[in-house]
């Protein structure tokens, strides 16, 4: 049985969320007390025991509390009550490039939030030539950091954290920093972490990453623990938890002009039943519905899924397909697209719909996000951004190497 | 409660001199004088008091007991360098973690340790202009200066507890109380013209006795007018530098056990203060 890395026990931590935010000495003196404010409660009574060599997820909706106990446990808030414990050297990379002066080079930049992170000038130095090669500055080193593009200040500041080396390593959604290729360095690193047998918490909104980079998750919710286990349980039990929140707010970015508005959009299963969870492999039917209060001239349709950050998962245009309806007559109606399946990973989407008339440069209407819709986990489990179905079919072993007989 | 394993001494070390390094080497960066601005500064307010005091006033400064040197304008400018170390320090050591509040969020290090890199920072600047100092009464006073010149190490080291315990403590109620910064302000003029820096104090003496013969009271008692100065710890370590630089003589036993026990005040109450409210800043910021 490993030890625990990190030990969180009973705790819980109010902020105090101000009315009339006033921080004078006056408003002291007269109201007698500080500015009249409410509790809130970030963290109610949270246990959690992280062992030693884990990967561990925090899962959960905005201003559920993860960043908070992240930032309890890096020490950098102070429970109300209860205990955190942590073995060894922590390293939180709640953001990149902490410290960094702008006016600095590179290099200078480089010790400066070494010293901040916790290494010592000896360690650093070690440490220099794979710091600087792993972030690809090499050639800008010297130069002041504000002639860094944005791209290669997060990736210096990444390098120096990622090569802090600690026991135990926080890290807030900064795992998407760089391109591609610098991605797949990051990954590298973090997957030698495990190796390593070292411990790192992560918080993520990615359900994608958490199931595939972690062992073991938890989730929370306004504060409070509401499942520890797997790491995929865990974000199946919070995907299947978050179907029922759909129909999107303001319905995103909206623009056009106007001559068509869409009223709704929504998934049919095969029985024509409106849904907002379907699973990978189900047929479903993506119905449009619209005003046209004055009729519309050639209307070309379009439809697209993206996940909830924005990334585009499927999209398809009227036009492409020969769907060229001449002219919408005054009055509403509606549009059907069938959709064969949808092998996504267990999220939620976005769906986001458009109408513009043949070649004109401006959308009659154009919504990012009319409604949402929940992906549940299909019947095995898979990794990655796609769900299909696929099977481990064949199996080799002890060949004897061409080599060795030529 | 946190319980994590604390960062050990070399570490603390390391942030604390890397810190003081980004301090020092960003001040001036991309002026054309540089580092030179931290001389000129000075040097404007000491040429603006000596004509206003010295030539307009007509003000005296007693002639320098071993050194013979009779300058008013060194003896101001002594007292300019020290009371900018002073006032300088203080302000940058309470601004610290208003300066730092993003690096706060975000990362859980020693705070004490910004507080102090401000210190230091300035003690660097000062150094430089107290080995201008130096230069000048060495060719203005002679050689003897070296006789006293290693008492400025521990007179430095005094001056800097005693700021770093106050910024220490300002430090901490700026974070809950902005105004302090703008009450500061004042409290500093104030104190300026209460620590003898342009004017000698036999000037607020020989008032004293004047007042004293003419039975003015306030609240029964004499007005306490020298009294301000002779308890207040900024004129004590002035009169001390100048002990040391103008004079070349060494300080009273009196003066230095004055200024030890405000130091080590200073630095017990505000290292209490800040460890006590400290631990909450990050969600006051």
């Amino acid at each position: 049985m490993p030890a625990n890395a990190v030990s969180v026990r009973d705790v819980s931590k109010t902020f105090r969320v101000y009315h009339d935010r006033n921080q004078s000495l006056k408003a002291t003196v007269l109201k007698r007390g500080r500015a009249k404010y409410e509790e809130f409660w970030a963290l109610k009574g949270v246990d959690l025991d992280i062992a030693e060599g884990q990967t561990f997820g925090l899962l959960g909706r905005n201003g559920s509390g993860k960043s908070t106990l992240l930032k309890c446990i890096a020490g950098i808030l102070t429970p109300n009550t209860g205990s955190i414990t942590t073995r060894g050297r922590v390293a939180a990379m709640l953001e990149v490039g902490s410290g960094f002066h702008p006016e600095l080079s590179g290099r200078e930049n480089i010790y400066l939030n070494g010293a901040i992170l916790g290494m010592t000038k000896q360690e650093v130095d070690r440490k220099l030539d794979a710091i600087v090669d792993f972030s690809g500055v090499e050639r800008f080193i010297d130069h002041p950091v504000k002639n860094y593009s944005s791209g290669m200040y997060v990736r210096l500041g990444f390098s120096v954290s990622i090569h802090t080396e600690p026991d135990l390593l926080l890290v807030d959604e900064v795992l998407a920093v760089g391109d591609m290729e610098f991605q797949a360095k990051c990954q590298e690193k973090f997957a030698a972490l495990k190796r390593d047998g070292k411990t790192v918490v992560v918080v993520s909104h990615d359900l994608g990453t958490m199931r595939t980079f972690c062992d073991r998750a938890a989730w929370l919710d306004h504060g409070e623990l509401q499942a520890v286990g797997r790491a995929s349980t865990i974000v199946d039990k919070y995907a299947d938890d978050n179907h029922h929140v759909h129909g999107v707010e303001g319905g995103g970015k909206r623009h056009g002009t106007g001559e068509v508005r869409f009223t709704k959009a929504a998934l049919l299963d095969e029985d024509g039943r409106e849904v907002t969870e379907i699973r990978p492999d189900q047929p479903v039917t993506l119905r449009m519905h619209y005003d046209a209060p004055r009729g519309f001239e050639s209307p070309n349709f379009s439809a697209t899924i993206n996940t909830m950050h924005g990334q585009r998962m499927w999209a398809i245009i009227a036009q492409d397909r020969g769907f060229l309806p001449t002219r919408l007559e005054p009055g509403s109606g509606t549009v059907d697209i069938a959709i064969a399946g949808l092998p996504l990973q267990p999220a939620e989407y976005e769906i986001g719909v458009e109408v513009r008339g043949i070649d004109e440069p401006e959308p009659a209407d154009s919504v990012q996000a009319i409604s949402k819709f929940a992906m549940r986990r299909a019947a095995e489990t898979y990794g990655g951004m796609l769900a299909i179905e696929s099977a481990f079919v064949d199996f080799s072993t002890g060949l004897t190497s061409d080599r060795a007989a030529s | 409660m946190t319980v994590s394993t604390p960062p050990t001494a070399r570490v603390t070390i390391n942030l604390l001199k890397n810190l003081t390094l980004r301090e020092v080497r960003s001040e001036y960066k991309r002026t054309v004088l540089g580092r030179v601005w931290s001389l000129v500064n000075p040097l404007a307010q000491i040429a603006v008091f000596s004509i206003v005091f010295g030539l307009i006033f007509g003000m005296q400064a007693e002639p320098g007991i071993n050194s013979g040197v009779h300058s008013f304008p060194i003896w101001i400018g002594i007292g300019v360098i020290v009371w900018g170390f002073i006032s300088g320090s203080i302000r940058a050591g309470m601004g610290a973690l208003m300066a730092n509040a993003g690096l706060l969020q975000k990362v859980a290090l020693p705070r004490w340790v910004l507080v102090l890199s401000k210190v230091l920072a300035l003690v660097f600047t000062f150094l430089i202009e107290l080995a201008v100092i130096c230069v000048v009464m060495a060719l203005v006073g002679g050689w003897q200066i070296i006789l006293t010149l290693p008492l400025l190490l521990p007179l430095l080291l005094v001056t800097a507890a005693f700021t770093l315990g106050i910024g220490l403590m300002l430090s901490v109620a700026t974070v809950y109380f902005r105004d302090i910064e703008h009450l500061w302000s004042i409290v500093v003029q104030v104190w300026m013209y209460a620590s003898g820096v342009v004017f000698p104090v036999s000037l607020v003496a020989s008032k004293q006795a004047e007042l004293d013969a003419q039975g003015v009271t306030v609240l029964g008692m004499p007005v306490p007018l020298l009294a301000v100065f002779e308890y207040n710890p900024a004129q004590v370590l002035l009169s001390m530098y100048r002990n040391v630089l103008y004079d070349f003589a060494a300080p009273s036993m009196g003066d230095w056990l004055v200024v030890s026990l405000w130091a080590v005040a200073a630095l017990v109450v505000g290292g209490l203060v800040f460890r006590r409210f400290s631990r909450n800043i990050v969600e006051e910021l």
